[in-house]
């Protein structure tokens, strides 16, 4: 029941992740960051598999760092994209494929926001708008209905805010608390949390 | 539901006087949910050489990128272009190498050759090639396509007339089709000149 989902602006990417840790019909914890910061400009959302999903999003951050410390510059978020597709491609026919599905947003100085949808087995694209898990029904549904290029950030937080509702009184097993992180050009940072359940201080 | 029609796709080539044209729909799905609407499956591999990959995309992804390699290092090594016969044996060859593990891919390849001629040609995704002398077709939409060429065809058409042939022949057919559609992209090759267009379908 993870949720995913994530929306370019005129000058901004935004995602957003549902922050339930789930095993079974155990909510272990309700306030897992499932959203990455990749390096300065980029963001991984990620949802599937928890152990996949923590691992494959660790390794592709090591790795981008590791480019930018050979060759002194960063990727720019199309190659990111690129290499994490490719590291989804080779596993997918090695012996144990990543459950992982990836929406990846950046901010690039001369092209500006990107986001960019990466499947589980390897399908990429670069999006306006996407989203994982059964929370994509609803969100793409709200998002094609009131999205439009260019719009505000507080049109977009307005948005989100819309498909979050959509996804808590819609979805039967719905996630109670979502974390947004925003990317733009001052950088990739968490924007807001919205949450239904306080998790309590022991979590 | 099959894994070939996992992503959904429609792909069709054909034949015309001295050009050929090659198109496909637009729409990128994970099975009945429609992720995006301007997906491209029809690929460039040089001025009078294109690929159209249905299929998975994640395997239509992962080939292109391997055929643009295997291009590029022929061009480095024969300082030449491809011709298109070959580029078909390229492309059955790799598909054959995963014979017990395939790519869940059924590309269209369609290209001029040395003296103006077109070639089309199509092979199913272990590399088995189809020469057709009018039409090839692709795709979940691969029956009702068929159906659609084989009924508008004609033999010796000009560019313009192609055009319009294959457009009504491609969106007839998507529309017929739940996974396929959302619009279509054409490419009418000349020995002159190469022309990209977008066609306006149903969008749904």
């Amino acid at each position: 029941m993870e949720c995913v989902f994530g929306l370019v602006g005129n000058d901004y990417a935004i995602v957003v992740a549902d922050t339930s840790a789930v095993h079974s019909i155990l909510v272990h914890k309700s306030n897992e960051d499932k959203i990455m910061v990749l390096d300065s400009h980029k963001l991984v959302a990620a949802s599937g598999e928890p152990g996949d999903r923590v691992q494959f999003t660790e390794y592709i951050q090591k790795n981008v760092a590791l480019y930018q410390f050979r060759n002194g510059i960063p990727l720019t978020t199309a190659a990111a994209a690129n290499f994490t597709r490719g590291e989804l491609a080779t596993a997918l026919r090695k012996q144990n494929p990543y459950q992982v599905n990836v929406l990846m947003a950046g901010y690039d100085k001369e092209i500006g926001p990107s986001l960019y949808y990466i499947d589980y087995i390897a399908t990429l694209h670069k999006v306006d708008r996407g989203a994982f898990g059964y929370g994509s029904y609803f969100c793409l549904a709200m998002m094609d209905r009131h999205y439009h290029s260019g719009m505000t950030v507080e049109e977009a937080i307005d948005l989100v805010d819309k498909c979050i509702l959509e996804i808590r009184s819609r979805l039967v097993v719905a996630p109670p608390n979502f974390v947004i992180k925003i990317v733009d050009k001052d950088g990739a940072r968490e924007y807001a949390w919205r949450e239904s359940v306080k998790p309590d201080a022991t979590a | 539901m099959s894994i070939f029609e996992y992503n959904g796709s429609a792909l069709v080539a054909m034949v015309g006087k001295n050009c050929f044209a090659i198109a496909s729909d637009r729409r990128l799905g994970v099975q009945l949910q429609t992720i995006a609407t301007d997906f491209q499956r029809i690929h460039k591999i040089h001025d009078r050489l294109f690929i159209g990959l249905s299929g998975l995309a994640t395997d239509a992804q992962t080939l292109y990128q391997r055929l643009m390699f295997r291009h590029k290092l022929y061009q480095l090594r024969e300082e030449r272009d491809m011709k298109p016969e070959t580029f078909a044996s390229l492309v059955s060859a790799l598909l054959y190498e995963k014979r017990f593990g395939p790519y869940f891919c059924q590309p269209v390849i369609a290209g001029l050759s040395d003296d103006d001629k077109p070639f089309i040609c199509t092979t199913d995704s272990i590399g088995a090639k189809e020469l057709a002398k009018d039409f090839v077709v692709a795709g979940t939409a691969g029956d009702s396509l068929y159906g659609a060429c084989e009924a508008m065809f004609k033999p010796d058409m000009e560019p313009e007339e192609l055009f319009e042939t294959l457009s009504q022949a491609l969106l007839a057919s998507v529309d017929r089709d739940c996974l396929s559609g959302w619009g279509g992209h054409i490419y009418i090759v000349t020995p002159t000149e190469v022309k990209e267009c977008t066609l306006k379908g149903r969008m749904d």
